[in-house]
């Protein structure tokens, strides 16, 4: 029977259908399919596809679906997984020269369980360059646009993936999320994306950036679909020794829960900063106060607090994650796999022109302020004491979730900016980031969702922010929210 | 600009991060490097005396695997990206002796 | 000239027992085709992370509790980041800031009496690769069979002062680890390992002059010409008005001299930091006192028990317990024979020869309990004769053969039938009337002609004793 595209259902719709033998896995495909013939020649959010080994799949899938061997939530659903997650024979670049023809040996623990649940991954997705950018321009392989309009970025480092669910180049997909790169591309191309708690999803398998911020989430369509493959994705892995171990893992049924009575705060300063010009937009500002009048609406109880230190995440930040990324990718030396200078070099000159040649220069430009901060006379003052203020960062989050169960903000200061425009000026780009890194450096689960659009009809994001191991709350929070602006 | 970044730093690092930068790439490592360390110090405004450094958000210790043989010989899959490769093992230029 | 005295430290690095690699379960088993024993973990490819091997603290804990060193109960893991190819992440997991154990001692004996040497710390990391130079190619090949080879590193205090101490120190060491198991500490394969940092400085002063690292020292013997050499290099310099370069040297003891190891590719500048793929080891008193009550015998108190129990010479005490294999070996085949004094005959006498010969350490005895107490009891019973017991006992030796099996497959057993042989021996006598006549006019050395021949005829199989005692009584 032919039928209309089944892209307008979400993945936990589409599954339901598949089982019910309403819709074949395949035709599923074809629909995904359609749409990136169409549009990925523009958008660009994959790196790799693997069309074939997809139907493969589906065929496979199918099979164990008709006999009533599969009953997944996520059981035939088309995903795209970020191309910094490792995937056993399909390449996997980090959108970087240096990586452009590795092919892991192994499948990403969370990868794993993903197909292990009869999601059928279609290919790797476009992102800046092992992660480091807010735009996903800085890939190797060029830039990704924004489905929204053309001419603006996704956001970044999973651009590829928010504009991949974005656009209807697959239902759902993974991203990894460092310092807001899973949140702010959902942002910017309008679906939801959640960045968990840290621990909750294995890194197995994932290329390092900052190991100890990196966490891997969901972007889907809705807050059901995220919770339905963050539940799938969370384990405890002994191959990750910063795994945790997790009994409240099943996050669907977080999602009727009332929120009547849930203290939601809203920090005042992050409606205050307007420092070296990197000012919150009105907009985005009123969309996020009215997203927050709507849970008040549900019963929830919304007050404004000072969280305070907010300015101080984002210096803190970099020094961290450059520090750890400048030691992380070190291993990309032309010896072991990936690019490798043509011709005879002396051993020094070989690694030297092999990353020099290897890496993009916002990949190079942490590498070279990590080194610094880690050296020798200047470990002290920069590394040592950034790892104080976020320990300061942690109490200041500690303080506020003895006042509230979630803390509501921006995702991002503004909408969507366009192609080219951040670059030039990196502290201002990074500056883009002040509401989403705080929230790495204190390994806590935040949400982004949809709360609107501005004049130009690009997509506005709320972020609700929770304590550790409390998912539960905000999934139930965005659950409510979502139901009542639809 | 506080932090004055020399060149000759920005050579050293380099040697430490393994980078081979032109002339213009370093004059900009220079810039860009002095400019996130002025933003950086910002950092020093607060007083964090009697911090200790969280090098892990949560107190978890004791991560252990036990010493039982978990591998076998993976060595083809394991020698398949190399860029070069003879005899089973990684090919690399000539190590100084 | 004036006086000189040399102050030195030693980093010793010590390969542990475990059955795989710290951070994965890879097999550390020598051998095995070039990179048969890697994984992602150990290959440093990309996503993979490390997971601590818990036998490793235990070791480490172990020889830091048996050398007085105190405990940092809350231990982490940094990055040490260098680029060379048998690094395969370009940065080793040791421990900088917090290390396992620190301010320990050993006691050495000395000519002066004994004396303590400071243990700084000691702490694990991982090992490198193996690089193997390729002169067809001109190219260096990698092997990271080796990567991730649990070590500890145990620095000492700069407390020796000549290379009988270094080497006093290094058998202390040595002989602590051996016997709590955590090491087999073999030089010349490389699982023990010790670099030389050596000042020197007027006799009677007090403050280190500049040292210097010396590495590529795989034998006592290395070590004690490299210590002499370097000792003589840094006078000649002070001497001629030089100072000396705080450096690494390599040691090329073909050369009997070291070189300088200078790059400006090398800038010593390693940016430890936290691992942060690893957490925090919490080591908690209980798990002190449960390894300080599982510590077995140490050599001291062995040799105080071999002393009570068996009744062998003190000097060969001190040989057997030397080692921790042949301690093992001795107890072993006496616990099946009940025989101390002939085990420790065998050990002391033919296991001491056999090794000497062939260039071996007591580590490397492969023979094993059971066959050197049969070979005891075959000669007890007179089965076979000495001079048989070492034939077969060489091949014992070169591959654990069993020798009740050797001895009867080559026809070896003694003629023990004194019927038999007291036929033969009738028959000799009556072929051989002169030596008989000379023994009877008292030239009691003819008897030695008679043995021998009676010793030809039964094909070297029968006891001479036996058959000294038997003519000397058919001739009586």
């Amino acid at each position: 029977m032919m039928q209309e595209s089944t892209l307008k259902y979400t993945a936990v719709e589409l599954s339901e259908l598949i089982k019910a033998g309403q819709v074949k896995v395949t035709e599923a495909l074809d629909d995904v399919f359609a749409v990136i013939e169409k549009r990925e020649g523009l958008l660009h959010c994959y790196v790799t596809l693997e069309k074939e080994k997809a139907y493969q799949q589906a065929e496979e899938l199918q099979r164990k679906i008709d006999r009533g061997a599969l009953v997944s939530p996520l059981a035939g659903v088309p995903f795209a997984v970020k191309d910094n997650l490792c995937t056993e024979g399909t390449p996997t670049t980090c959108s970087s020269k240096i990586l452009e023809n590795f092919v892991p040996t192994y499948s990403a623990e969370a990868v794993k369980r993903l197909q292990e649940a009869g999601a059928v991954i279609i290919g790797k997705t476009n992102m800046d360059e092992f992660a480091m950018g807010s735009t996903t321009e800085t890939s190797y392989f060029g830039v990704t646009r924004n489905p929204y309009d053309t001419e603006r970025v996704p956001g970044g480092s999973s651009g590829g993936s928010a504009a991949a669910v974005a656009a209807g180049e697959c239902f759902a997909a993974l991203g990894s999320d460092t310092g807001g790169s899973i949140r702010q591309p959902a942002c910017f191309c309008g679906v939801t994306g959640m960045k968990p708690t840290y621990g909750t999803v294995s890194r197995y398998g994932l290329v390092a950036y900052g190991s100890s911020l990196d966490q891997i989430g969901p972007l889907a369509k809705d807050v059901r679909d995220c919770a339905a493959i963050l539940e799938v994705i969370a384990s405890h892995d002994p191959k990750d020794s910063t795994s945790i171990a997790r009994k409240d893992t099943d996050f669907t049924k977080a999602l009727g829960r009332d929120i009547k009575g849930m203290r939601i705060g809203i920090p005042r300063d992050f409606f205050e900063l307007s420092q070296n010009g990197s000012g919150l937009d009105p907009e985005v500002a009123a969309a996020v106060r009215g997203a927050a009048g709507v849970l008040e609406e549900r019963g929830a109880v919304v007050e404004e607090f000072d969280l305070s230190l907010v300015e101080y995440a984002i210096p803190t930040y970099y020094t961290i994650a450059a520090a750890e990324a400048s030691s992380n990718l070190e291993r990309f030396d032309g010896v072991k796999y990936g690019y490798r200078v043509p011709g005879h070099e002396e051993l020094h000159q070989m690694y030297k022109k092999t990353r020099s040649q290897g890496f993009g220069s916002e990949v190079k430009r942490r590498i070279m302020l990590g080194s610094f901060v880690l050296s020798s006379g200047y470990y002290d003052a920069y590394y040592l004491k950034a790892l104080r203020v976020k320990a300061l960062i942690k109490k200041a989050f500690d303080q506020a979730f003895a006042r509230f169960d979630c803390i509501l903000g921006p995702v991002a200061p503004t909408t969507a900016p366009r192609l080219g425009e951040s670059l030039s000026d990196p502290i201002r780009m990074y500056l883009g980031d002040i509401y989403t890194i705080s929230v790495n450096l204190a390994g806590l689960p935040a949400i982004s969702i949809p709360c609107g659009q501005d004049h130009n009809g690009l997509p506005i994001g709320v972020q609700l922010i929770g304590d550790c191991y409390c998912e539960k709350k905000l999934l139930a929070a965005a659950y409510q929210y979502e139901k009542s602006v639809n | 600009m506080s932090n004055t970044i020399t060149l000759e730093t920005i050579d050293y690092v380099a040697i430490l991060a393994k980078l081979d930068l032109t002339p213009e790439e370093k004059l900009q490592a220079q810039k860009d490097m002095s400019n996130m360390l002025d933003y950086i110090d910002k950092l020093n405004e607060l007083d964090t005396t009697g911090v200790e450094p969280m090098s892990h958000v949560f107190q978890v210790t004791n991560v252990f695997r036990e010493d039982v043989v978990a591998n076998g010989d993976d060595s083809a899959a394991i020698l398949g990206n190399a860029p070069a490769s003879k005899q089973g093992m990684f090919q690399v230029p000539r190590t100084v002796e | 000239m004036k006086q000189y005295e040399t102050v030195i430290g030693l980093e010793v690095h010590v390969e542990l027992a475990t059955k795989t690699k710290i951070f994965c379960g890879c097999s550390t088993a020598f051998g095995g085709a070039p990179n048969s024993h890697t994984c992602p973990v150990c290959t440093g490819m990309p996503g993979s992370l490390p997971v601590l091997n818990r036998q490793v603290v235990e070791y480490a804990l172990a020889v830091g509790l048996a050398t007085n060193c105190e405990i940092h109960q809350y231990c982490k893991f940094d990055r040490k980041n260098y680029f060379y190819p048998d690094n395969p992440q370009n940065y080793q997991i040791s421990q900088l800031y917090l290390p396992i154990c620190h301010d320990g001692y050993v006691e050495i004996e000395t000519p002066s009496g004994n004396k303590k040497i400071g243990i700084h710390e000691i702490h694990m990391e991982e090992d490198a690769g193996k690089l193997i130079h390729d002169e067809w190619e001109d190219c260096s090949l990698v092997d990271y069979n080796r990567s991730g080879v649990p070590l500890i590193e145990i620095v000492s205090e700069p407390d020796m002062r000549s290379a009988d101490e270094v080497i006093a120190y290094l058998e202390k060491l040595r002989l602590i680890i051996q016997y709590l198991g955590a090491s087999d500490c073999k030089l010349q394969e490389g699982s023990m390992r010790a670099d030389v940092n050596l000042s020197v400085r007027e006799m009677g002063t007090d403050g280190l002059g500049t040292r210097t690292e010396m590495k590529n020292l795989n034998s006592f013997k290395a070590i004690v010409r490299a210590i002499d050499g370097e000792r003589a290099r840094q006078i000649e310099l002070l001497e001629e008005g030089k100072s000396v370069i705080q450096e690494t040297r390599r040691w090329d003891d073909n050369k009997e001299y070291s070189y300088a190891m200078r790059s400006k590719e090398d800038a010593q500048d390693y940016r430890y930091f936290p691992d942060p793929d690893l957490v925090p080891v919490y080591i908690s008193d209980e798990w002190i006192a449960r390894v300080k009550k599982a510590q077995p015998e140490l050599r001291t108190e062995k040799m105080a028990r071999y002393r009570k129990e068996f009744d062998i010479p003190d000097y060969d005490i001190d040989i057997i317990t030397g080692s921790k294999h042949m301690a093992d070996l001795f107890e072993a085949t006496v616990a099946i024979c009940h025989q101390p004094k002939k085990v420790s005959n065998w050990l002391m006498v033919e296991t001491l020869r056999l090794l000497k010969e062939k260039g071996l350490e007591p580590e490397d005895i492969s023979f094993s309990p059971r066959h050197l107490a049969s070979l005891i009891e075959m000669t007890d019973a007179k089965e076979i004769n000495s001079s048989v017991a070492k034939e077969v006992f060489a091949v014992m030796f070169e591959n654990d053969t069993d020798p009740v099996r050797y001895v009867e497959e080559h026809g070896l057993k003694s003629q023990s039938n004194a019927g038999e042989l007291m036929q033969i021996l009738e028959k000799i006598i009556a072929q051989n009337p002169q030596s008989v006549a000379d023994y009877r006019s008292g030239k009691k050395k003819a008897i030695g002609y008679l043995v021998g021949q009676a010793m030809k005829a039964t094909a070297g199989k029968a006891d001479p004793g036996l058959v000294n005692r038997m003519l000397g009584e058919l001739l009586s």
